[in-house]
């Protein structure tokens, strides 16, 4: 009897629980993608008349500008995400097994304050370092070494920078925890049984560190791949950044149906990459990112 | 069956409880009088834990019927029922200091305040803690954990308390001592205690009973001494307290007396209980206490009959456990089997050492065969 | 000297994360009409004077405003997100429902959707509703209409996973027999609830309001596409940035933002360090 009874509050506690969850992922997060997708198929042929098809995707296979947009957007996000992971895994390295326990508090906070900086104030930060009259340029100026105002902005090295800038400290903090759990020990018994710095970092480190590694590289990679702020603004109107089409269409040529056959493009696309790195890592979802 | 007894602080009737395929708890009953202490001693798995959290109600029983004072309490919730447990991690709340943590069965039932500082200040003092109250848990030692567990519980008056294997936790010294002290503790309040350990020094030094759990059912219940010495299965037999043991053959059995073929090459006698019934060819275990075992060190080697003893061996000793009043003798008979025994050894050199020739010998009525 | 190499990669590394965000921070106080070197004195116009040319942040209306809303969203959204990620942990550490694994996927995947593509697709499936409640019935459903409420929603559909994750973590960590003892001492279920396992979340919900807090003043992509007329003050800051260019005053709103931020912050590591002693 009383089992039966408490049974009954289990099960009600679990409905309960399970609606906001379920409210929020069908509403917020289902039915907008599948609206999404419904709304790519779509196309307007007159005013308040539309026809469903393919032609959103058709326009954008043959349109090279879109699609090379795509390539160029999802090569330079793979470029800053090895980027990041190789500066800043010595930096997650040494916070994490090397700095005294005092020093490495304060450098984790450190590395977490700017975490919660606006991209848009990242961003201005370096314009006011890096434009022509910036700090850097006057700076060079003043001390003699140029003669004339230097522009460090507009190219697509100083995207990347920027870019590797505002996800580096995702790649850092999963870093950081993963490499915090592993055993000073395993270290120091990998080096007893006669195994170099090198052979040590790939044989022990790097496979422990592993989830923590495809952790930080898949966000890293789907917030360079979605960013809109840094590009746009370090890279100048021309940087060629694929949110900016999708904001192209969706805002300024109010073509929401072909906005969001690009958007849905990008999900595709950046799902795809993550699941073929996932797939050649030999990790899941849930062994990375699920896991906290 | 369920008779109300109100002799009994706590009678559990025929309980049984299974997980799935697994059968925690097999059809048990036992009945505890007032104000003694009864342990549950048991291997891990043994569904003792499984038995506690059916008394204090976080999990139901399939089968059988729970009485605490008489009353069944099978429909009454956990925090409904008049029986308190300590955890055996404590579950102290870190959040709350002492107070907070022993006032807070006190405040469930809405004591007044007055009540609470009163009835605080009383239990600290039989707990010999008085002035602990405005400490946090992490300040306390590991003894004192263990008082206020008890206090919190006890401030409540509950006709039983239950105690989920609490010096598990500690080191082997504060363990020895609070041993002492959960026995002072029980005779102090006088309310039944139900410990449930699978250490078996634990049981016996504290208990007024002993239950021998094993596979979800009870082997014996009885007082420390009656399980040490007359166990009643072969399983308490080798669960409570050290013992050799032999497997072999009865070649000749009648009024409580067996002897045994063992395989390890020697004779044995031995007695058996009543409730054991052997004959001829049955397969079976004889089981001897190291300290029931005679260790001669004056002796040649063909002539070993000049004892009453019934059964006698020779060997060498193999080594020597030395463990000050508590020491051994590992010896290596003819057949190679290893045997223990205790001696006493006085720091002289008549001690034995190890490849001395020694003989053995037990009676049978030391000897208990299953 | 390998040591002294690392070493020195590791300050370079702190000097390179520190750069821009003093460079933003420092121009609030040079008094000049451009925030470009060279250094013309020290001021706090940027913040409190109250005419132009130098209209300091304080006296700014729309800053002030746009300040305004980004507090009112991230609250918002922080009580929403906290709630659920809350009723989250709760339903992922307790109990056990078929095809788990699976839901919990599903409860990370906001997080690794682009914040752009979320912004598209509620703005797209709001108006939608919108649209076809007003043709079928007449009505204006003003509140689906890009503005504060599709604000709230767009951030709230990816911060809760942040939260969720954050109060997830600290709840596997609580020790379920405390609830049982609290219980076995006579207290009842909403009691336990309110008087143990809730206290022992409080730092870890603490904490995830105030990262929701901060990721929803921060956010700029999911809004973008969200917002209406009540700008919040990262949309107000880039439409100044790229309208009138750079002034001292987005120096200044820059500086102050960092500070609270880094207050914020500090508060959350030091109430998630207290519990843990």
């Amino acid at each position: 009897m009383a089992g039966s009874r408490a049974k009954d509050a289990k099960k009600l506690a679990l409905i309960l629980l399970f609606t906001p969850f379920a409210l929020w992922i069908t509403l917020l997060i289902l039915l907008p993608h599948v609206g999404m997708m419904v709304l790519s198929l779509k196309e307007k042929v007159a005013p308040r008349v539309y026809e469903y098809g393919f032609d959103n995707y058709i326009n954008f296979a043959q349109e090279p500008i879109y699609w090379n947009t795509l390539l160029r957007t999802g090569s330079v996000s793979l470029l800053v995400t090895l980027l990041a992971l190789l500066i800043g895994f010595p930096v997650a390295y040494y916070i994490a097994k090397i700095a005294g326990n005092r020093t490495k508090g304060a450098l984790f906070l450190l590395c977490l304050i700017p975490l919660w900086v606006s991209d848009l104030i990242r961003a201005f930060g370096w314009i006011l370092l890096l434009r022509e009259t910036g700090v850097i340029s006057s700076a060079l100026q003043a001390s003699g070494l140029i003669d004339t105002p230097i522009e460090f902005l507009y190219n697509d090295a100083t995207v990347i920078m920027g870019l590797v800038y505002t996800v580096v400290l995702f790649m850092i903090v999963p870093l950081v925890s993963t490499l915090d759990g592993m055993d000073n020990e395993m270290i120091e018994a990998g080096y007893n049984l006669g195994g170099n710095g090198f052979t040590v970092l790939r044989r022990i480190i790097i496979p422990y560190a592993m989830p923590g590694i495809v952790a930080g590289c898949i966000v890293v990679f789907m917030l360079s791949a979605g960013s809109y702020l840094t590009p746009i603004l370090l890279g100048g109107k021309n940087s060629s950044w694929f949110t900016e089409q999708i904001y192209d269409q969706f805002i300024s040529r109010y073509n929401w149906e072909s906005g969001a056959a690009f958007g849905f493009v990008l999900l595709v696309f950046t799902s795809l990459v993550v699941w073929l790195g996932l797939k050649l890592s030999g990790q899941t979802l849930s062994s990375t990112v699920a896991k906290s | 069956m369920s008779t109300t007894n109100p002799t009994h602080d706590l009678a559990c009737t025929a309980l049984s409880k299974s997980f799935g395929s697994v059968q925690a708890v097999d059809n048990v009953s036992f009945d505890i009088p007032p104000g003694s202490f009864f342990s549950i001693l048991g291997p891990s798995g043994c569904g003792k834990t499984t038995l506690m959290r059916m008394i204090a109600g976080f999990e139901n029983p399939d089968h059988g019927d729970i009485q605490i004072k008489g009353r069944s309490v099978i429909r009454i919730p956990p925090n409904k029922r008049n029986v308190k447990m300590v955890f055996q991690h404590l579950a102290l709340f870190p959040m709350m200091n002492v107070y907070d943590n022993i006032a807070y069965g006190l405040r469930c039932v809405g004591a007044s305040r007055k009540e609470i500082d009163q009835k605080i200040a009383d239990v600290l003092e039989r707990v010999a803690l008085p002035d602990v109250a405005k400490r946090e848990i992490h300040q306390l030692s590991g003894g004192q954990k263990q008082r206020i567990a008890i206090a919190r519980c006890m401030v409540l008056n509950p006709d039983v308390l239950l105690l989920d294997e609490p010096l598990g936790a500690l080191d082997l010294k504060l363990r020895e001592a609070m041993k002492i002290e959960l026995k002072l503790l029980q005779h102090q309040f006088n309310t039944t205690f139900v410990y449930i350990t699978h250490d078996q020094s634990e049981a016996l030094v504290m208990s007024d009973n002993v239950a021998v759990m094993n596979e979800g059912r009870f082997e014996q219940i009885g007082t420390p001494q009656a399980l040490y010495h007359h166990p009643a299965s072969a399983f308490v037999a080798g669960f409570v307290g050290d013992s050799n043991r032999w497997t072999g053959k009865v070649i000749d059995a009648g009024n409580n007396n067996v002897r045994l073929s063992c395989d390890a090459g020697f004779d044995a006698q031995s007695h058996t209980t009543d409730t054991i019934t052997l004959s001829r060819g049955d397969n079976a275990t004889v089981y001897v206490r190291p300290e029931h075992i005679q260790v001669d060190t004056q002796v040649n080697a063909d002539n070993n009959n000049q004892t009453d003893a019934t059964n006698a061996l020779t060997g060498h000793i193999d080594s020597l456990l030395f463990n000050g009043a508590n020491s051994r003798v590992l010896v290596r008979d003819k057949a190679g089997e290893l045997i223990e025994a205790d001696v006493t050894l006085t720091g002289s050199s008549h001690d034995p050492k190890p490849g001395d020739l020694v003989r053995l010998s037990w009676r049978s009525e030391q000897a208990l065969c299953f | 000297m390998l040591r002294h190499g690392y070493r020195l990669y590791i300050v370079l590394f702190f000097v390179f994360l520190a750069a821009p965000l003093i460079a933003a921070g420092l121009f609030a106080f040079n008094d000049s009409l451009f925030p470009v070197l060279p250094w013309r004195g020290f001021t706090l116009d940027w913040f409190f004077n109250d005419t132009e040319p130098k209209l300091g942040m304080f006296h700014d209306r729309r800053l002030l405003r746009g300040l305004y809303y980004s507090f009112v969203i991230a609250s918002f959204v922080a009580m929403l997100s906290v709630f659920v990620g809350t009723c989250n942990a709760f339903l992922f550490v307790r109990h056990d429902f078929p095809a788990k694994n699976f839901f919990y996927i599903l409860m990370v995947l906001p997080l690794v959707i682009p914040g752009v593509i979320l912004g598209i697709s509620i703005l797209a499936m709001a108006s939608n509703i919108a649209n076809s409640v007003e043709r079928s019935m007449g009505i204006d459903l003003e509140l689906l209409r890009p503005g504060i409420f599709l604000v709230v929603l767009g951030q709230f559909s990816f911060i809760t996973t942040i939260t969720s994750l954050i109060i997830t973590a600290r709840l596997k960590k609580f020790d379920t027999t405390m609830e049982e003892a609290a219980y076995n001492l006579g207290a009842s279920k909403a009691r336990v609830l309110r008087t143990i396992t809730l206290p022992f979340l409080r730092p870890a919900m603490i904490a995830g309001a105030i990262v929701a807090f901060l990721v929803s003043f921060e956010n700029f992509n999911t809004t973008l596409f969200l917002v209406g007329s009540e700008a919040p003050l990262t949309i107000t800051m880039y439409d100044r940035m790229v309208k009138v260019g750079s002034t001292p005053v987005l120096n200044a709103v820059s500086f102050f933002l960092m500070l609270g931020s880094a207050l914020l912050a500090l508060i959350s590591v030091l109430v998630q360090r207290d519990n843990k002693s």
